[in-house]
């Protein structure tokens, strides 16, 4: 589903993020993405959604090279991704609702099909009795189901999360685990990037783990 | 799975289609899209309207700057509209020479009054002028102790109305033998024409210099608008939408800024000619004249709200190409 080859990312200001990294992720898998801050894992998430550009090899995704996506086409690529972010990134200003609701308009899918979908995703996180409410008024917790709900509404083919526990205690943590694990088991490739190792090696799922750029262990 | 929008794909069949999989068809996608440009011109307007006092005074800014060269076209408009009616002169004043009796002076009015062009003919002989000058001069000494009346026998044609060739019957009359000199006084008429035109090439320069400046200005009130909107343009960029559709509010917001700007020149210009209307009216009757003040009317009204409107349109593509492209994930 997910292919990197020989994939290495260096900034404009010099720092290498990703060095020769090789990796091919199967349809169905969920993976977690480890290691320590500036390893690299938000760099590869970065370059699957084509926030950047890998600066040597190949990213191929569902047979589809992402060199040969260009700018215009950027969008397409990522409305078939959902993610997932640390901080949420959720509108404030609107309803639980409309911010659930924001790929499918985006799509252009009808009034009626998106109120059906966005209300089946919130009710698979628990926060269907919250649909008119305001993000603010929204646990931690709460809010990053919302953002869940967001990544998955538009039943992407791939979800990815960037530390997506990193602000919430143990035990609402493994329960967004469950959720993503949930989704995988319907299909959806996932990849989660997370330094909380305690909480992943509980979960028996492929770890790839990164050092200073560097693909180290690709097993689970 | 969202993959009926990805042709290449669903074509070559490669994607697998999951158990909920629905693709969306065209018509769904044109009725979403319609949906989002109703949801983006109602949000946009209800961002307006939700900073009356910010939007009222861009409204004002827009409205001042567009009703300046409106209400002076309007201006020029009467004022052609006056001259309009001046445009051929009112009357040739034909001398004759001093040979000729004001008996075939008579003769020459019949031959004129006879000609298509012409609508009338007054005979003033060289006895009447005098007597005339005379009483309204105050010269009454001096002209009595004149041998001989100084003055030739006149005829005073009135050409048909609209007739435009003026110049052509003024040649012709100049010709005949028995006149002396034909005066046609155009002098003045040249000069109010040449008046209008640069008239009409003020309110051509000041509307250039005016409309340019509504576009910046409604460019800067789109670019804080975007600049405010920071983080939601992110957003909706990281979950794929396209440039259209993070430009769509932009480009309406800037629309209702223009509609609005269009509207309140056209209130602006119709209270000026409410205000000056009655002044005018008196001055008119004045002259016995039932001249009014013409406003803009409902077309002029309209055009200049579809004015502000494109110039809204124009103001926030501007803004929106220029900076939405420096706004991306980061």
């Amino acid at each position: 589903m997910i292919t990197f080859d020989r994939v290495s990312k260096r900034y404009a200001e010099g720092h290498e993020a990703l060095r020769e990294v090789s990796v091919e992720l199967g349809r169905d898998e969920l993976v977690f993405l480890t290691g320590h801050s500036g390893a690299g894992k938000s760099t590869l998430l970065r370059l699957i959604m084509l926030i950047e550009r890998p600066t040597r090899g190949q990213i191929i995704i569902d047979g589809e090279n992402l060199a040969k996506v260009k700018a215009r086409g950027i969008p397409r690529h990522r409305r078939n991704i959902g993610v997932v972010f640390q901080n949420h990134q959720l509108l404030f200003d609107r309803t639980v609702f409309d911010n659930v609701a924001l790929p499918l308009v985006i799509a252009g899918y009808e009034h009626r099909e998106i109120g059906r979908r966005v209300r089946a995703a919130l009710d698979k996180v628990g926060l269907l009795a919250r649909e008119r409410a305001l993000p603010i008024t929204l646990s931690g917790g709460e809010q990053q189901r919302v953002g869940i709900a967001r990544a998955v509404v538009a039943k992407p083919r791939i979800l990815l999360a960037d530390e997506p526990t990193g602000n919430l205690d143990p035990a609402l943590s493994a329960e967004i685990m469950q959720l993503f694990e949930a989704f995988n088991q319907v299909g959806v490739t996932v990849v989660i990037a997370s330094h909380d190792l305690a909480l992943i090696s509980r979960l028996r799922h492929r770890i790839l783990t990164l050092r200073e750029g560097r693909l180290v262990s690709s097993g689970g | 799975m969202i993959s009926g929008r990805n042709k290449k794909h669903s074509a070559a069949g490669v994607r697998r289609e999951g158990a909920s999989a629905s693709g969306i068809s065209l018509r769904q996608r044109y009725n979403g899209w319609l949906a989002h440009h109703r949801q983006s011109a109602s949000d946009s307007l209800e961002r307006i309207f939700n900073a009356p006092v910010s939007s009222v005074l861009t409204w004002l800014v827009i409205g001042i700057a567009l009703a300046l060269p409106a209400a002076l076209e309007v201006g020029l408009s009467n004022a052609r509209q006056i001259s309009d009616g001046w445009n051929s002169p009112a009357q040739l004043s034909l001398f004759m020479k001093d040979s000729v009796t004001a008996v075939q002076t008579e003769t020459l009015r019949e031959e004129l009054l006879a000609r298509p062009d012409i609508a009338e003919v007054i005979h003033i002989s060289r006895d009447e002028a005098l007597r005339e000058f005379t009483a309204l001069s105050g010269f009454a000494d001096v002209l009595d102790s004149l041998e001989q009346n100084p003055l030739p026998n006149l005829l005073l044609v009135t050409p048909v109305s609209g007739a435009n060739q003026s110049m052509t019957l003024h040649a012709e009359l100049a010709a005949d033998p028995r006149v002396a000199e034909a005066v046609m006084d155009m002098a003045w008429l040249q000069r109010l024409n040449n008046l209008m035109e640069l008239g009409q090439r003020l309110v051509l320069a000041l509307g250039g210099i005016l409309v340019a400046g509504v576009v910046l200005i409604l460019g800067n009130t789109i670019r804080l608008a975007i600049e405010s909107r920071r983080e939601e343009i992110v957003i909706v960029k990281l979950v794929g939408g396209s440039n259209a559709f993070v430009r769509r509010p932009f480009l309406y917001t800037g629309l209702w800024y223009g509609v609005g700007g269009g509207f309140f020149a056209a209130l602006l210009v119709a209270t000026a000619l409410w205000f000056l209307g009655a002044p005018v009216a008196d001055l008119a009757q004045s002259y016995q004249s039932t001249f009014r003040l013409g406003g803009l009317g409902i077309m002029g009204s309209l055009n200049l709200v579809i004015l502000g409107g494109l110039l809204g349109l124009t103001g926030a593509w501007l803004a929106v190409s220029r900076h939405l492209g420096s706004i991306a994930p980061r």
